[in-house]
């Protein structure tokens, strides 16, 4: 079979060496070769989908090789339904975060390829840290994506980039190394029960790990998970990062990367530790409810629109967790749904807001207003964004939100219905936001911003497109979706609740 | 009851088209932009004229299929599905739906029409069209979903046209500040719809009528918790839409959106979506009587709520706006009254549909004639300046305050007789209260109609009234004649009530009347003539003041302020909200931010040079970490070996 997945990995890893390799000064060639770069790759994992059997939950395009034999690692990389999605979320978001970040990197401490050469490493992980299925591996791919992340924003972000970028990582290695830790510890268990140590996922979950140790090693995946994703108290780290980096770093950090942790409690920390997992069930639904309600409170109050829509990403994060650990069907699905959804809605947030950002040359809130006047089309992407993030029916937002709920509910139906306020909040934060900055008289300084330009808007429109299409029809996503979530709840031995009747 | 019976007997494939003709008006004339501008209206109009038709071709195919079998369903694509949540996009057409249909396409071509000449001279008529023909597709939606998901597509969907169109001149920032209230105080509503759907899945393992219908329809004893539960929580969903209490207070502030738009959304159809819901969910509300004591409470308040407060207003928007809201109180009350009650609700909704939109319009062609003047002060004498609206409008004024033989009167004297057959203290107290509510109904539209179209001109300088143009004529002289005979077309041989029985009442056997039909309506009647020699009396043998008198009573001064329901609000969620929003604002930058980075300072050496994190430091944490995880891995080993 065609190495689908080392292929994906390779070419924009390849692709950035092209563009560092480029004569200096010639930054528009930089850019055309970077996003036909990315092109490439979204064409080559659309093409991959024809070897993907939508109906098997199990691994696919699987590709297994020896790398460091004397401790049983291995270059080995799968898909399943989940992993798919969410390489194709990075592989369709990178060429539009190029296009759209066309004049974004121009007053960095770097050259403008450096950024495209960056953001093209940071898609080659990506697909590597989805695609993983030795747990090492795994980890190595976690860990490498801090580099890019961490120059794209300490060197071309805003004001506050350096301490941004150093908070961002010093809180990414606190949470790798617990894992390190752990991932090592599965390592010796494996050497003691199978005689020869693996990494392999699917090896590694027919462990027999005592019920103390479990809980410690959950704890090592959960805490670098929910520092990632990132779940209430881990988050301080997220507002800081966003509000400093490029809108399009913002998209790839929020809208991909961050979906490692969601990713990994479903992959890694779930199948590997179901006992723990079920202990720790409590605790982690009551730190998603805080998460939904605290992120939708605090992004109310919010004066600076990234800071805002950071806000906004921790609420849905905790949406996204409070899914996972329902363990259900549709909590399951619809938390996996929801990943993907919500790559799409904070993309289309950040970058509009960005290109609004950078014609007024203000983040706040209150520069703006009256845009609706002054740049409709503009106006009119914003406020469909903000319906994704208020997840209106009829947008794929809207779809994901309500299975998270309807799943959690069936099993805890108190914890569903405090997430549930959290869609009147969503109201505030999206409506307030879109008052201030749309409505209203048109504020000085506003008279004459442009409209978007012609990349802009095919930059933005398939985005918009896709929130629009997936409200309606999730059907293909939740095809692919759902035979992993079946098998995933066979692994962690849970069942759905069944109606009760109402007696 | 035979509640499994299931809804749809047939499939029709013409259902979809109800919905497509608008959304694609919506569609074209949004993406189309600028170019749209010259024909856009007409379009719009033209697919929501369409829409009607489709409706008519399906109620003369209803009326050809016996009682039972005249339900037809559609089914379109799957939507979701994910394990047992297996929703259908699918679509119903029923008896009580196609009511709706009607209603909406019909009244909302006629507003179509209407709004031509109205929004001719807006810069933005073209977008003002996308959007009626949005509402339109939506609140189809809406009542021809066949699962409550699907309804709650239509549902905000109908919110968010609301909202866009209170916000239609949202440069004025309070009309945005209106807009953003109808949609947070719907989105209230909405979370009862969300818990209510989740009951239904938990309970019944389905959310579609049907499903429920049949899962309920098992249930042996009345008033089990699942279906109180939702019962309470559709009605939450009902007030957030409907304007009920405590949900109400967003009303009369959407009245900031163009006439036609109150005429059509806020008054005619998407305000008397709550009623349709309930009276859907009638297999949920029969079996659980403690919710529908809820809604009879709900309505009962609401509807001496706004007539209150439909007595102090001087805007002529926000005093119909305030009736509006009184009348589906009379709406909700009907509907809390279970089988006896849901075919007045759907009655009084249909008639009232037909005279406060004629109302409204009306009131719209007066701001028209006037300059926008809406302060009822500064009107007066305008019988004689704009006969057509003051002949359309006094016909729905004689229709909603129940005079005989105008359609309010059977609609309302309907509902008055089924809430003190209601039986016991209860009916009495529902039934006093709503032929109080009817008194006070009969005072304020009277002082409406005599402020307006009465008395002596009170006009602002350089105001020359002028009737209105034929295009505006036109429809408020069709939704008067709907006014006039809509009532007795609806109730004489009970022709509504039997062609709604297989929906909402199959089976039911109506009591004998605690009060005989006729006392009840020579109380109501008599409860009207007095509201309207009160406002006799007040307004006509006094002057009228062209500036609101201040020296008035307490309840004068509570009426105006919508009794206090803003100020109530502000004070108990508003405030503290803003204040809760700002202090962990404050808490995540001092406590958790701070805790973070004083480990982090903690691990660095001073804080001052922590806050002046370089480079130099990532390596310095670095290694701390890595030796912490070294000791973690070597703890554990060590535990293990």
């Amino acid at each position: 079979m065609f190495p689908w997945l080392t292929t994906l990995g390779l070419i924009p890893l390849i692709g950035s060496g092209v563009i560092a390799l480029l004569p200096k000064g010639r930054d528009l060639l930089a850019k055309q070769v970077a996003l036909a770069i990315s092109l490439v790759a979204l064409l080559v994992s659309l093409l991959m989908l024809a070897d993907f059997q939508k109906n098997s939950g199990g691994l696919q395009l699987v590709e297994s090789h020896n790398w460091i034999a004397s401790f049983g690692i291995k270059y080995a990389v799968g898909v399943d339904g989940i992993a798919l999605l969410l390489i194709l979320l990075a592989t369709i978001l990178a060429p539009i975060v190029i296009l759209a970040s066309w004049n974004e990197a121009e007053n960095g401490r770097f050259s403008v390829k450096a950024f495209f050469a960056l953001i093209l490493i940071l898609e080659a992980f990506m697909v590597g840290v989805f695609a993983a299925t030795d747990v090492f591996l795994f980890y190595v791919f976690f860990e490498a994506m801090l580099i890019p992340v961490y120059f794209l924003i300490g060197s071309f972000g805003g004001t506050q980039r350096s301490y941004a970028a150093v908070k961002f990582l010093l809180y990414s290695l606190f949470g790798g190394l617990l894992m390190l830790a752990a991932v090592i510890a599965l390592y010796v268990i494996s050497k003691d029960q199978f005689g020869a140590g693996t990494f392999d996922i699917t090896a590694l979950t027919k462990l027999h790990i005592g019920v103390q140790l479990q809980r410690w090693l959950f704890l090592g995946f959960f805490i670098a998970f929910a520092i990632k994703a990132p779940l209430w108290p881990f988050h301080t780290w997220l507002p800081d990062a966003v509000a400093a980096a490029t809108p399009g770093t913002a998209v790839l950090l929020v809208g991909v990367l961050d979906k490692v942790g969601t990713f990994g409690m479903l992959r890694y920390a779930l199948p590997l530790f179901p006992d723990a997992a079920k202990f720790f069930t409590p605790a982690i639904i009551v730190l998603s409810i805080i998460s939904v309600i605290y992120g939708a409170l605090l992004a109310i109050g919010q004066t600076d629109i990234k800071r805002l829509i950071a806000f906004t990403s921790i609420s849905h994060f905790g949406f996204i967790t409070l899914g996972i650990f329902a363990m259900t069907s549709q909590g399951l699905s619809g938390a996996t749904l929801y990943m993907v959804n919500h790559g799409f809605s904070t993309a289309a947030l950040f970058l509009i807001a960005g290109w609004m950002i950078s014609r007024r040359k203000s983040s706040l809130i209150s520069d703006f207003g009256g845009l609706q006047r002054v740049t409709p089309v503009m106006a009119w992407t914003f406020f469909i964004a903000g319906m994704s993030a208020l997840a209106l029916p009829g947008l794929s937002s809207f779809v994901s939100e309500f299975l998270v709920l309807v799943g959690t509910f069936t099993r805890y139906p108190w914890a569903a219905i405090i997430a549930t306020v959290g869609i009147i909040l969503a109201a505030l934060y999206v409506l307030i936001l879109v008052q201030r900055s749309l409505h209203g008289p048109i504020a000085p300084g506003n008279e004459n911003l442009p409209d978007l330009s012609r990349r802009e808007k095919y930059a933005i429109a398939p985005v918009l497109a896709v929130i629009i299409v997936l409200g309606f029809f999730p059907k293909p996503l939740l095809d692919v979706i759902n035979p992993t979530v079946v098998q995933t709840m066979q692994v962690v031995g849970v069942t759905d609740p069944a109606p009760t009747g109402g007696k | 009851m035979d509640s499994a019976h299931a809804l749809a007997a047939g499939s029709s494939s013409l259902l979809v088209w109800l919905i497509a003709l608008p959304a694609l008006g919506a569609a074209i004339l949004l993406l189309g932009g600028r170019r749209t501008d010259k024909w856009g209206h007409v379009l719009a109009t033209g697919l929501s004229g369409g829409s009607f038709v489709v409706g008519i071709v399906e109620l003369i195919r209803m009326l050809g299929r016996s009682g039972e079998n005249r339900g037809v369903s559609q089914h379109l694509f799957t939507w979701i599905s994910v394990g047992h949540f297996n929703i259908e996009a699918g679509l119903l057409l029923d008896q009580l739906s196609i009511c709706f249909v009607l209603l909406i396409t019909g009244v909302g071509t006629l507003i179509h029409i209407y709004s031509i000449t109205y929004m001719e001279h807006d810069l933005d008529r073209r977008r003002f069209f996308a959007y009626l023909n949005f509402f339109i597709a939506a609140m189809l939606l809406l009542v021809l979903g066949n699962s409550y998901l699907n309804l709650y597509v239509g549902w905000e969907g109908v919110g968010l046209a609301s909202y866009l169109l209170i916000g239609f001149w949202n440069q004025k920032p309070v009309y945005a500040t209106a807009a953003k209230k109808a949609f947070v105080a719907n989105r209230v509503g909405d979370f009862g719809l969300s818990i209510a759907i989740m009951i239904a899945f938990a309970t019944f393992g389905s959310v579609s009528f049907d499903g429920v219908a049949a899962g309920a329809g098992k249930l042996a004893n009345l008033n089990s918790g699942a279906l109180t539960a939702m019962g309470a929580m559709l009605l939450l969903a009902a007030a957030g839409k409907s304007a009920q209490f405590p949900l109400q207070s967003w009303l009369g502030d959407a009245m900031a959106g163009p006439t036609p738009v109150s005429a059509l959304i806020h008054a005619a159809t998407m305000v008397t979506a709550g009623v349709y819901l309930i009276t859907r969910s009638n297999f949920v509300f029969d079996r659980a009587p403690t919710a529908q004591l809820l809604v009879v409470i709900v309505g009962v308040i609401t509807l001496l709520f706004g007539a209150v407060i439909g007595t102090a207003k001087d805007d002529i928007k926000k005093a119909l706006a305030a009736s509006t809201m009184s009348q589906i109180g009379y709406m909700i009350l009907a509907a809390g009254l279970g089988p006896a009650g849901y075919a007045f609700a759907i009655m009084h909704l249909l008639t009232h549909g037909f005279f406060k939109a004629g109302m409204f319009l009306g009131a719209g062609s007066v701001m028209h004639g006037m300059n926008d003047e809406v302060d009822m002060r500064r009107y007066g004498a305008l019988r004689k300046f704009m006969p057509a609206t003051f002949v359309t409008f006094g016909l729905g004024y004689l229709a909603i305050i129940g005079v005989p033989p105008f359609s309010g009167f059977y609609s309302k004297d309907k509902i008055i007789e089924a809430a003190f057959n209601a039986g016991g203290a209860r009916g009495l107290i529902i039934g006093s209260a709503a032929l109080l509510g009817a008194a006070i109904t009969a005072f304020y539209m009277t002082r409406v109609m005599i402020m307006t179209f009465f008395g002596k001109a009170r006009w602002a300088e350089g105001t020359h009234p002028h009737e209105s143009g034929k295009l505006m004529v036109v429809p408020m002289v069709i939704l008067a004649i709907g006014s006039v005979g809509a009532g007795a077309l609806l109730s004489i041989g009970s022709s509504l009530k039997n062609w709604l029985e297989p929906v909402v009442s199959r089976g039911f056997v109506e009591p004998t009347p605690r009060l005989s039909p006729l006392l009840v309506s020579t109380l109501a009647i008599g409860a009207v003539a007095l509201g309207v020699l009160i406002a006799y009396l007040k307004y006509v043998r006094q002057p009228i003041p062209e500036l609101a008198p201040t020296d008035v009573s307490i309840f004068t001064r509570a009426a105006r302020r919508d009794l206090y329901q803003d100020a109530f609000n502000e004070s108990v969620f508003m405030r503290p909200g803003q204040y809760l929003t700002r202090s962990l604002g404050f808490l995540d930058r001092v406590f958790i931010d701070g805790a973070v980075n004083g480990i982090g300072a903690l691990f660095g050496g001073t804080s001052v040079r922590a806050r002046r994190l370089q480079t130099g430091y990532v390596r310095t944490y670095s290694l701390f970490i890595l030796g912490g995880a070294a000791i973690l891995v070597a703890a554990m080993l060590a535990a293990r070996l």
